[in-house]
């Protein structure tokens, strides 16, 4: 058996290193490793609860509206108070724009580069994938970059700037939108529709949500255009379908809060391959091969002090659970527990997997855009966009919302009218967890076992599919 | 002569960081960040978020910049140096190196013509540095406003320069992509910094030049909760008097700003400014801001406000507590001659 290391994993957010023990070609046993701590929590701790909205953020570049908007539902929780409907909309269209241009960074920068690169020059695919994806020299990403840059824009309007802003309150949002600036955000979601439908999906987006089953996938995408059929070409070349299967357990906290529910609802995909009520009670903190002390594995009641010489740690990451139990998240889990019917059907035959992540990121990016134009015109122009905050009485709150990569949640407690405790779990938290103390691996941990890396060892182009399909942001998952 | 010889070898590096400042560089160029980048002859050796070489293939990159065999033209750090725990940088490693980011940048950085700090972090110590400090994390060359950090007040690269501050948090991608591109040409020289190291061009303006709530400021007609168009200085924390930047009038993300989207400006161009507290609320000594403008003697300042305060037309009055317009500019007549 041999031990390799791969590092520094790029084209991920943030720093990742990956052990893998070999045996025969294939991965025995993975273990995952967040290399940075910046200690975020104890930055937290004994500063004023809004505090939050400007450091919380802070956290992460690529989600910081999704930091932004959970720092801002746990001070809402605390102060007990309704949110402007205006706000609540302008909140999601925002978020909505975060998130769908990390599924674009994701797709364009992160993940296709690797079919570009030079392990692939046999297929008959590669030269048009080298020419259209090959990492900053590519012809998509010309497409695509102008493309997130005016999805963005969504931010200068809403946000006023992006990433790290403080538009996000408890009330609302800090801005009321006029008449002009509503027809600019449908401007830019109407062109972000654009793209989508001439460049990634060659296609409607309402023809792209019809699709139901696998099937028809496989008769929508032959002799299509688009950079959505050529992943798909891909992926059955290369049985990536096959590769980086998940745990199978999924949750979702739900997404896109309005007045009346949420566009994604909460749930869990659970052992009976059901969608199930979520049991939030149940979400725990392993430290055991974390540098971390011991502390509550109730994330109401933990803190986090780093011990750097812990023997059998080797991650920043706490391990959570959920009833014990490592759960998937993200767009896949999301769209499994919304009931998505094509994503439910894939899931059904072949589980989560590389392509299977993808695909999801994909048509949720589709169903986004849309609901990006109906929350702007439901936008209630004259109507407040923000109610005045309140002050904060001692207890404990929590902020839960799904980010790009799946389910944030930020745990508060306040005593005399400062931050006492601050807990974060990210998505990558979840879902790049190291071993808890019954020695079970999180999921990524999990997916990578039984990889075939034949002779290329570190190189080995499967491990780098099967690491990106989660899209991880490793500045994140330790915070 | 090979391409990395005629060009301009860039290798941009994440410290402590939350990639925020690369997810605001990708916004540039009219045809994405890498065409721009080859538009002007540079480079890219690596980045951690864009580059295709990964692992072993990224390190040996790292390496030959050590060993003399590439030449480094631009070393960008992003994020703070994390000197902890105890000196050893463990609290941030680059993965696969089994060394720290603090090591790297000083093994690297005297081998850089230029060292940029991208953004306060890597520039000041940043978030990361405040409250408790957990990961002992520094600026490269600033250790808050103290000079120093992880580089040392002497350090100099080889073309002479001390480290370059494109602060910020994150920066506009102007910021740092109209630095990079003048260092590529040289045509930043020490006169070009301010007091902290940051290029002038962004550090001549205050973030209050060119801001939309500009007459609520004239008249001190000011707003007293989230979301009221008024002037954010008075009760809702803003330093934008005091902050330098360019963010008023260049705008972000194609129009936007802090106090254009209605909330304080933190000055997060500022050494330490991660250390202030209640950042959406104003600071009162007898109620009087305690963050007025540096350069004016405090009681002309609390003169003019009371005299341009009884000056206040009721529209400005009135609008500066709303959150929509309630009182719009009232209609003139302009005599013709007949």
């Amino acid at each position: 058996m041999t031990r390799i290391t791969i590092g520094p994993f790029n084209r991920v957010e943030g720093d990742l290193e990956v052990r893998l023990d070999i045996e025969s070609g294939r991965v025995r046993r993975a273990e995952v490793t967040a290399p940075l701590y910046r200690g975020f929590e104890q930055i937290l701790e004994g500063r004023p609860p809004l505090d939050a909205l400007a450091l919380a953020p802070r956290i992460c570049g690529i989600c910081s509206v999704s930091q932004s908007v959970a720092a801002a539902a746990a001070l809402r929780d605390a102060m007990a108070i309704e949110a402007a409907p205006n706000g609540l909309l302008a909140t999601s269209i925002a978020h909505a724009a975060e998130n769908a241009a990390d599924h674009l960074t994701h797709f364009y920068i992160f993940f296709m580069p690797d079919f570009a690169r030079e392990a692939y020059a046999a297929h008959d695919w590669h030269a048009a994938t080298h020419e259209r994806f090959a990492a900053t020299r590519g012809s998509a990403a010309r497409d695509a970059l102008p493309a997130r840059a005016r999805l963005l824009e969504t931010m200068g309007i809403i946000a006023g700037k992006w990433p790290h802003s403080l538009a996000f309150q408890p009330g609302g949002t800090t801005r009321a939108i006029d008449l002009g600036e509503r027809v600019r955000l449908l401007s830019i979601a109407t062109a972000f529709r654009s793209f989508l439908e001439r460049i990634v999906f060659a296609d409607a987006l309402e023809n792209v949500l019809a699709i139901t089953t696998a099937d028809e996938l496989d008769r929508w995408r032959d002799g299509r255009g688009g950079d959505f059929a050529h992943f798909l070409r891909l992926a059955d070349s290369l049985a990536l379908s096959g590769l980086g299967r998940g745990t199978g357990l999924m949750m979702s906290y739900g997404a896109y809060h309005g007045t009346d529910g949420e566009l994604f609802p909460r749930g869990l995909f659970g052992p009976r391959a059901a969608i199930e009520p979520l049991p939030l009670a149940q979400i725990t903190e392993d430290v055991s091969h974390a540098w971390m002390r011991d502390s509550s594995a109730d994330p109401a009641h933990s803190s986090t002090i780093p011990d750097p010489d812990k023997p059998a740690a080797y991650s920043w990451c706490k391990a959570p659970r959920l009833s014990g139990q490592p759960i998937e998240v993200g767009a896949i889990a999301r769209q499994t527990v919304a009931g998505q019917a094509l994503i439910a059907d894939l899931v059904s035959a072949s589980g989560t997997n590389v392509r299977n992540r993808v695909i999801a990121r994909l048509i949720e990016t589709a169903r986004i855009a849309l609901a990006m134009e109906q929350w702007t015109r439901a936008l209630r122009l004259s109507e407040p966009f923000c109610t005045n905050s309140c002050d904060i009485p001692d207890g404990s709150y929590v902020g839960l919302v799904e980010a790009a990569r799946g389910s944030l949640g930020h745990w508060m407690a306040v005593r005399g009218g400062r931050i006492a405790r601050y807990q974060i779990i990210a998505p990558t938290t979840w879902n790049f967890s190291p071993r808890d103390s019954f020695d079970v691996g999180g999921p990524l941990e999990q997916a990578l076992v039984g990889t075939d890396v034949g002779d290329a060892g570190a190189r080995a182009v499967a491990i780098q599919h099967i690491v990106r399909s989660f899209d991880p942001c490793m500045v994140c998952t330790a915070h | 002569m090979s391409r990395s010889d005629a060009m301009t070898n860039v290798l941009w590096l994440q410290g402590a960081s939350c990639g925020g400042c690369t997810m605001s560089i990708l916004e540039s160029g009219a045809s994405g960040w890498f065409d721009e980048l080859r538009q002007f002859g540079v480079n890219l050796l690596w980045h951690p978020s864009v580059s295709e070489e990964t692992g072993e293939e990224a390190v040996e990159i790292l390496q030959s910049v050590l060993d003399g065999k590439v030449r480094l033209d631009l070393l960008l750090l992003e994020g703070s140096v994390a000197r902890g725990p105890s000196d050893t940088g463990r609290f941030n490693m680059l993965a696969g190196t089994n060394r720290s980011v603090y090591r790297w940048m000083l093994d690297l950085a005297p081998h850089a013509g230029y060292v940029i700090a991208i953004g306060s972090c890597a520039a000041y110590g940043g978030v990361p540095a405040a409250g408790s400090n957990p990961t002992d994390a520094v600026g490269l060359q600033f250790e808050g406003s103290d000079s120093g950090g992880a580089l040392g007040a002497a350090f100099r690269s080889r073309l002479g320069l001390p480290v370059i501050n494109v602060a910020g948090c994150a920066p506009h991608p102007g910021w740092m992509m109209e630095t990079i591109l003048a260092l590529t040409t040289k045509d930043i020289a020490a006169s070009d910094l301010d007091g902290y190291g940051r290029p002038k061009f962004v550090a001549n303006h205050l973030a209050h030049h060119g801001c939309s709530r500009n007459e609520f400021y004239e008249f001190k007609a000011s707003a007293e909760t989230m979301s009221e168009r008024g002037c954010l200085m008075e009760h809702l924390g803003c330093k934008a008097t005091q902050a330098v930047g360019d963010c008023n009038q260049r705008s972000w993300n194609g129009g936007g700003s802090c106090t254009k989207g209605g909330y304080a400006c933190i000055a997060c161009t500022s050494p330490g400014f991660e250390g202030a507290q209640n950042f959406l609320e104003t600071a009162k000594l007898a109620g009087i801001p305690v963050g007025l403008p540096t350069d004016m003697p405090k009681a002309w300042f609390v003169a003019l406000a009371a005299l341009s305060k009884s000056a206040t037309p009721r529209r400005v009055r009135l609008n500066a507590t709303a959150d929509h317009v309630v009182v719009p500019p009232g209609r003139t007549t302009t005599k013709t001659k007949p």
